[in-house]
């Protein structure tokens, strides 16, 4: 069945919301409104407000309230507008969410879900643009999850639901319209997915650069050079076992990543991948990342800050000139 | 930086053809000067630049239609620096002498003994790559021998080239592999009885030679004790499912290549024999195939009709058994009592003591004799 | 020397058991961190100690109407709080030590009492941390229809963080059953309420969310069971998040660490003279509910128990390293 990302995520919110009377929306605007990005719509009319609640503009009290829901027995799903705004709810993530099981001794579990949205290239400028994914990724005690495929969209929302440990799930904004199949692979939160194959060089990436580097894989095609490329899907934990296992194949390997460029994911991956896999590596590990600038309002400006498929195409040639 | 922009020049111009610079980068310009001629549906125009400086880069060519307003061209003004481009990363530059070499490659050179003092880098400031060390063991294999006698200059070089990759090679086994040996004298009577039956039904190009036999029952002799058809990968020793026998060959003019025989427990003596005959000629003509010479599990050496009765052979890492067949001989021999003159080889194993021992090495030898009484069921 | 008793009639009864518990919940508060202040200096506990001495009828008059079903967030000042709960003392004791027989197996301190079977859900570092945990805790009894009440304790550090004011006007906003208790002991870490709060009235503040307020004498543990009831009535019946005010002081300093230079002398001697033991002790020796007997064996109770948990303490395992990466998630 063909549908949308936006359409999935709405389907699997459903799907949990009928299944589970434990689980409920909380938000900003994702009520009334319809969610900021539609993705909610319809589901007030469908649930009623106790279930679909319009959270004032306090990130940190519901994303908190959230964690205390889940403390007692609930299953929220916690809507933060985006991962900018996130930030005000940073405390409560890293202080709470994160540590509450440990630090209690194992005696509690916060079942918690929050998806956001993240990503840049609509021309929102600085502050609506982030890809802070990587700070998320650096916490243990949550897990974080980057569905690139509307299947995933779909699925990793009641996967997520499932865990009973805290999820975060990033939605990058350019990939609502896009339009897919809703089945999944079953593959399990925290396993990466192999998007295409080939033997001539790994391609990493996850979220909203996965179309880049898929359209990246197919102009290097035509030029006898044949990309594997490896949607990682799960950013924390991450899998390296499935990248190595194309590295051991390929020898060369380039990580998109739409995160600034220092302390990123790519950076994460490419010393795991030295770590593990020295021996394998026939050319040192690349990265096409954003540059180090707030992003700028300037479609062009943008596009030049952003990873794009001529950069990705760039820095495999370069490796196999 | 300024822009030097595809200017209007008319009211209902929206796009312009640049037909030619008339300045270059580096050229000093002075507002008013004529930079580019434009084409547009009116006529061919002389356009002029509006700043003065230097250009710095021109961003269209001439046949290129562009837009009213699109930028055409860079100009530093005077007195203005160009932002400075990023200062490139430092690297602290590399002990003199030290080898650029990718992990991977410096795996595989070892795993195909290829002397990476031979081997010639193709990636960035000379770094040896995968590619470069296959090409490497390729040409080892392939470099023909010379026509002229060995003692040739020419040939001499040539054939350094080789001697030294097999030097690196059998130095480093010796080095690091501890060999112990087996020998075992066997009878070949029933053998060469039976070699000479079969040969008289047969023309000449279809004789079998009793190396095949030899062949044969090696590999079937290593299904008794598999753990000697085995190779290092790394760290651990990996056992074969198949039976690839390197058959050491030696070329003329000097040299040694061990080219596999596939699957050679389940091949017939005849498919053996013509498997062997190609492997030979197209060793000595220089066409092996870069596989060939990494597929095989255990190597046979033969030092043939003009060799000396035992040989005491070095295992080919990343082997861990090699097997030496010495010179048919007469011998005397005692059979139920009685001494007899037979054809005896003297079969010795050398075999890696990290991965075997003498008594199982010793198992593969009686079985190896037993079977060649039986020639009939190789 | 016994003083002659009244004679025995049923409804003093219960006031003298009901008063035998309060001045007994009191004293074991004391007594514990008055031995771990010894402890800390002894180094058998680390890193933060914050004791909550002269706070005692806080806790323990607040506590005392709360039910088994009702929910408890707290601060860092926690042991007070938890003791009153119920938490056993010897594991509290044991926590401190880093043992992992410890309420929260040696992972969280003094700072992070847990105990889920008598739903006290901590102990938190950061001010006002626990504020919107709290008001989730109660998020989900209303949507279940559980007539449970949260409990959040905090203090004069609190009220001015961001996360005060959004928990207050979600809870309000949601009518949500918060019981928000305000522990004011004048002082945040260094800082005295005059320089942080420019508007020191709670009560009016907390109309502002539409939040009913009262403010109690925190030194007297009647007074502070009696608002604390009200209150928990309140929310009980579904009016919404209620907030109790209570005047407190803090004898000791901020915590261990502290050079305690922001106060006077003058200052902490007087508030001293309202010490909420000595108040109670005085108030029961009046109406003839306590003599030195009695106290004495009180004192002889709370001692037992307190040498039973540093022994417990003591005694304890230490979490093996193996056991590391344990629990950070649940799979």
């Amino acid at each position: 069945m063909t549908t949308t990302y936006r359409e999935a995520v709405r389907a699997g919110m459903r799907e949990a919301l009928e299944g589970d009377e434990r689980v409920f929306l909380m938000g900003e605007d994702v009520g009334r409104y319809g969610g900021a990005f539609a993705v909610s719509m319809g589901l007030l009319e469908e649930f009623g407000p106790e279930r679909i609640r319009d959270a004032p503009l306090s990130e940190s009290a519901f994303v908190g309230a959230g964690i205390g829901a889940a403390l007692a027995g609930m299953r929220p799903i916690v809507e933060v507008m985006t991962i900018n705004f996130s930030m005000l709810a940073l405390d409560q993530v890293v202080n709470n969410a994160a540590a509450l099981r440990y630090m209690s001794g194992g005696q509690l579990s916060v079942p918690l879900v929050v998806r956001m949205t993240t990503g840049a290239g609509r021309q929102l400028a600085a502050q609506h643009a982030h890809s802070l994914e990587v700070w998320y990724a650096h916490v243990p005690g949550i897990k974080a999850v980057a569905p690139a495929t509307v299947a995933d969209a779909h699925g990793m929302v009641l996967a997520a639901l499932e865990d009973p440990d805290p999820v975060f799930i990033f939605e990058n904004a350019i990939l609502y319209p896009l339009e897919g199949e809703l089945e999944s692979d079953g593959l399990p939160l925290d396993r990466a997915a192999v998007r295409r194959t080939g033997c001539d060089v790994t391609l990493v990436t996850y979220g909203g650069s996965l179309g880049k580097t898929l359209e990246a894989a197919e102009t290097l095609a035509g030029d006898g050079v044949h990309a594997e490329v490896i949607d990682l899907r799960s950013l924390r934990p991450l899998d390296l076992d499935t990248v190595l296992e194309s590295v051991a194949k390929t020898h060369r390997v380039v990580t998109v990543d739409e995160g600034w460029r220092t302390a990123s994911l790519a950076a994460e991956i490419g010393m795991q991948i030295v770590e593990r896999g020295f021996d394998l590596l026939d050319w040192p590990p690349q990265r096409v990342c954003s540059a180090e600038v707030p992003m700028p309002y300037a479609k062009h400006l943008e596009d030049a800050a952003l990873p794009s498929a001529e950069r990705i195409v760039s820095a495999v040639r370069a490796m196999v000139a | 930086m300024a822009e030097f922009v595809m200017p209007m020049l008319g009211a209902d111009m929206s796009a312009g053809t640049l037909i030619a610079w008339r300045k270059q980068p580096g050229d000093t310009v002075t507002r008013g000067d004529i930079i580019a001629e434009v084409h547009t549906d009116k006529a061919d125009i002389e356009v002029e630049v509006f700043t003065s400086g230097i250009v710095e880069k021109l961003l269209a060519e001439p046949g290129q239609q562009v837009p009213v307003g699109t930028p055409l061209a860079f100009i530093r003004e005077d007195g203005k620096a160009p932002v400075a481009a990023a200062a490139p990363e430092r690297v602290p530059p590399l002990e003199p002498g030290r080898l650029l070499i990718s992990p991977s490659a410096k795996t595989l050179a070892a795993e195909l003994g290829v002397d990476l003092a031979v081997v010639r880098g193709s990636g960035p400031g000379g770094r040896i790559q995968r590619r470069d060390v296959e090409a490497a063991a390729a040409a080892v294999a392939e470099r023909p021998s010379p026509p002229a006698p060995p003692v040739a200059v020419e040939g001499e070089d040539r054939q350094a080239g080789m001697r030294r990759a097999i030097a690196a090679a059998m130095a480093r086994s010796k080095r690091e592999i501890p060999h112990f040996y087996l020998s075992e004298a066997i009878d070949m009577s029933a053998a060469t009885r039976w070699l000479a039956d079969e040969n008289l039904h047969r023309p000449v190009q279809e004789r079998l030679l009793p190396g095949v036999l030899m062949l044969k029952a090696v590999a079937l002799a290593l299904h008794e004790v598999p753990e000697l058809n085995a190779v290092w990968q790394g760290e651990r020793v990996v056992q074969s499912e198949a039976v690839h026998l390197g058959v050491a060959i030696f070329l003329r003019g000097g040299g040694l290549v061990a080219p596999a025989l596939h699957d050679v427990d389940g091949q017939s003596l005849d498919e053996l024999m013509h498997g062997f005959r190609d492997l030979v000629s197209r060793a000595r003509a220089g066409s092996l195939r870069s596989s060939e010479l990494s597929d095989p599990t255990i190597t046979v050496t033969s030092l043939g009709e003009r060799g000396a009765e035992s040989v005491l052979p070095i295992v080919f890492p990343p082997q861990v058994a090699i097997v030496g067949l010495g010179r048919l001989v007469e011998r005397p021999w005692v059979s139920e009592g009685q001494v007899l003159a037979c054809p005896v080889v003297t079969a010795t194993l050398a075999a890696d003591h990290r991965v075997t021992d003498g008594h199982r090495a010793g198992a593969f030898l009686t079985t190896l004799a037993r079977l060649l009484q039986e020639p009939d069921d190789l | 020397m016994t003083t002659k008793r009244a004679p025995r009639r049923p409804g003093l009864e219960l006031e003298r058991e009901h008063a035998r518990v309060l001045l007994h919940q009191m004293l074991r508060i004391r007594r514990f961190e008055e031995k771990a202040a010894e402890l800390y200096s002894l180094g058998k506990i680390r890193g933060f100690l914050h004791l909550y001495i002269g706070e005692e009828a806080v806790g323990v008059g607040a506590m005392q109407v709360l039910r088994e079903d009702d929910r408890i967030v707290a601060t860092y000042r926690d042991h007070g709080h938890a003791l009153a709960r119920g938490l056993p003392m010897g594991a509290l004791m044991a926590e401190m030590y880093g043992k992992a027989n410890g309420c929260s197996r040696g992972h969280g301190g003094s700072m992070h009492f847990f105990d889920v079977s008598r739903r006290f859900y901590g102990g938190y570092a950061i001010v006002g941390g626990g504020l919107p945990i709290a008001v989730g805790l109660a998020l989900a009894d209303a949507m279940r229809g559980e007539p449970s009440v949260t409990a959040c304790f905090f203090g004069d550090g609190a009220v001015v963080e961001g996360e005060f004011h959004e928990s207050m006007n979600l809870a309000a906003l949601w009518r949500l059953p918060v019981l928000f208790l305000y522990e004011n002991n004048l002082y945040a870490m260094g800082t005295a309420i005059e320089r942080a709060q420019a508007q020191l009235d709670m009560e009016l503040r907390a109309r502002g969310y539409g939040v009913p307020a009262q403010v109690v004498d925190g030194m007297d543990v009647v007074a502070v069971e009696e608002a604390t009831r009200r209150g928990v009535e309140a929310v009980r019946n579904g009016e919404g998040p209620h907030l109790v005010e209570f005047k407190t002081y803090r004898f000791r300093a901020h915590s261990m660490a502290d050079p305690d230079l922001y106060r006077t002398k003058d200052e902490i001697e007087q508030w001293k003279k309202q010490d909420p033991i000595a108040l109670f002790d005085a108030r029961l020796r009046e109406q003839d509910l306590l003599d030195d007997d009695a106290l004495a064996a009180l004192e002889r109770e709370v001692a037992d128990e307190l040498d039973a948990a540093v022994a417990f303490a003591e005694a304890g395992p230490w979490e093996p390293v193996e056991d590391l990466e344990r629990d950070v998630l649940t799979q």
